[in-house]
């Protein structure tokens, strides 16, 4: 039993340790980390490193694009794919199962199979150094398995609330809108989360296609941070901090939605 | 019923950025394996297999990163697998301290990968890392090194680094199996005298096989797949001792222009990953366990 509980707080700790650390890191100054990298700061936290970081006047730029590459994608995601998957799960047939198979086939292939013909894709579209650009690949990526989870779930809606709602003559986008989504919404929340996690997360598409500052996102920027600070933890942690807070409020608020929602993706990915 | 034909809008948005964006480039990767294109010029020639063949007989990195990527992902799954489960085999019951430590140890996999590196990156760092600190305060400095910077050990510096950011999250998979396993089964083992380990091995055990098929099955892709870690860390060295698939076919193609060649390897890295992925289908649908 002592050891049972011994192990759970070692876990915690190998948790807490690095958090508690980054935390601290950004409020030290670059000689005090050298000096003494887990202790406290002498005289009191300093905040230079987030003023700094904010004067150097891109972070929020990045921070907007990265608000604007991840609800567009997560939302225009999450509208085609449960479009798709009622589709499917209207059709019932060889034609839907058919479809299924195509767009399910995705989540087989890792981005970086695909990505030096995407990019050259991108080049010749003119969507290299776009949000826009960034937006469509995130969507065409994640949409496979998004419809996987959907019509996983639509599929056991009954079918008696369709027929039903023909019966009264309603059309198929009246039976999407007023009947599958309203009813799929436990599902559409779940994978909501995973995109959002998914794609505010995102390094490799901002990697390949942005180069321009100006369309820059935050994992994108945390790495060339990196190049410019090389080992000044502080500025990088404080870096790391400001990508993360949006995420890590999420989390604590709405903490079994995202276990929910990740796990979702995980089990059915 | 008749379903209205309208139903066909349904699929089209959907079809057409799916198409563009991920059926023609994977149908170009095909197409662009067997030639020598550079990505830049117009001109390419078609070379047969001569790729896959430099791939397989005459490309000594690309070996290399075949045997990290196996290295990387054992270490994951047979680490992550075993303090996933051996948790979540602590945590079961929903007491408030458990859901608490699930919600705690399950927080690293919010995290973006590139703040994971960095975190990572100082806990390893031979200066002020925080991991060669710790080892001199308890006396055990004569294994303090350079973790990242030592070709034997890097790629398991970096294996550690992607079990802390996932293992929380296969656990939570277990957590789900375990608590789906009827506690009757339990009060009957209990009855028949069984040992808590009989129990485990009878009932557990036999019950858990299909949470335990998913999460190996998704941490076996998940780690070879694994790109951002490795890239931000490490860029696949020290001499080569970290390139993995994904890293390599990013130099390939990126930082020495044979987008010809970089394609080829793509796709022998999609049929691999296809075949796990397969399995893992397979495995899911005989089960038919969802959450």
């Amino acid at each position: 039993m002592l050891f049972r509980k011994f192990s759970l707080l070692i876990y915690a700790l190998l948790i807490l340790i690095p958090l508690v650390v980054v935390l601290l890191t950004s409020v030290k100054t670059l000689q005090e980390t050298f000096r003494d990298p887990l202790g406290l700061p002498d005289g009191g936290f300093k905040f230079d490193n987030y003023i700094a970081i904010f004067q150097e006047q891109t972070m929020a730029g990045y921070f907007l694009n990265s608000t604007i590459v991840t609800l567009f994608s997560v939302s225009l995601t999450l509208l085609l794919a449960a479009m798709v998957a009622f589709g499917i799960t209207r059709m019932n047939n060889w034609i839907g199962n058919g479809l299924f198979g195509v767009f399910t086939l995705g989540m087989m292939v890792p981005a970086q199979v695909i990505m030096v013909p995407l990019y050259s894709l991108m080049l010749d579209l003119g969507l290299t150094n776009s949000l826009l650009g960034l937006i469509l690949v995130n969507i065409s990526s994640t949409l496979p398995i998004a419809v996987f989870i959907l019509t996983g779930f639509m599929k056991t809606l009954p079918r008696e609330l369709f027929e039903a709602s023909t019966i009264d003559g309603a059309g198929n986008w009246k039976m999407f809108t007023k009947v599958a989504i309203p009813l799929s919404l436990p599902s559409l929340s779940a994978t909501a989360i995973f995109l959002f996690v998914m794609h505010w997360n995102d390094l490799l598409y901002p990697l390949l296609f942005i180069t321009d500052n100006a369309y820059k996102t935050l994992p994108l920027a945390l790495l060339e941070f990196q190049g410019q600070y090389s080992t000044n933890y502080p500025m990088l942690f404080t870096g790391v901090i400001i990508a993360s807070a949006p995420m890590v409020i999420a989390y604590v608020f709405l903490q079994r939605y995202f276990v929910a929602g990740i796990t979702a993706g995980a089990v059915k990915g | 019923m008749k379903i209205s034909k309208s139903i066909y809008w349904f699929f089209l948005p959907g079809l057409v950025l799916y198409s563009l964006f991920f059926l023609y480039p994977t149908f170009s990767a095909l197409f662009y394996s067997f030639t020598d294109w550079d990505g830049l010029s117009e001109a390419f020639q078609f070379v047969g297999i001569d790729n896959y063949t430099r791939a397989f007989t005459g490309d000594s990195i690309f070996q290399k990163t075949i045997g990290n990527n196996l290295k990387f992902m054992l270490t994951v799954v047979v680490f992550q697998t075993l303090v996933a489960l051996a948790f979540a085999l602590i945590v079961i019951k929903n007491t408030k301290t458990n859901v608490f430590l699930r919600a705690l140890y399950f927080f690293p996999t919010i995290l973006s990968s590139v703040s994971v590196a960095f975190i990572w990156a100082f806990i390893y760092d031979p200066s002020m890392g925080i991991l060669n600190q710790v080892l001199q305060l308890v006396g055990l400095d004569f294994l303090a090194q350079n973790w990242l910077g030592n070709a034997n050990i890097a790629i398991y510096s970096l294996a550690i680094t992607q079990i802390w950011f996932h293992a929380g999250q296969m656990l939570i998979i277990f957590v789900a199996g375990l608590q789906a396993i009827p506690e009757e089964l339990y009060e009957v083992a209990k009855i028949e005298g069984a040992s808590k380990w009989q129990a485990f091995r009878s009932v557990t055990w036999p019950l858990l096989a299909p949470s335990a098929t998913i999460v190996v099955a998704y941490t076996t892709i998940q780690s070879f797949k694994a790109f951002d870690l490795v890239f931000a860390m490490t860029g696949g060295g020290p001499n080569n001792s970290t390139e993995i698939i994904a890293t390599y076919i990013y130099d390939v193609a990126f930082k020495s222009y044979q987008f010809g060649y970089a394609s080829s390897i793509s796709v022998i890295f999609m049929v691999i990953i296809a075949l796990i992925t397969y399995l893992q289908f397979k495995a899911l649908r005989s089960d038919r366990v969802s959450y």
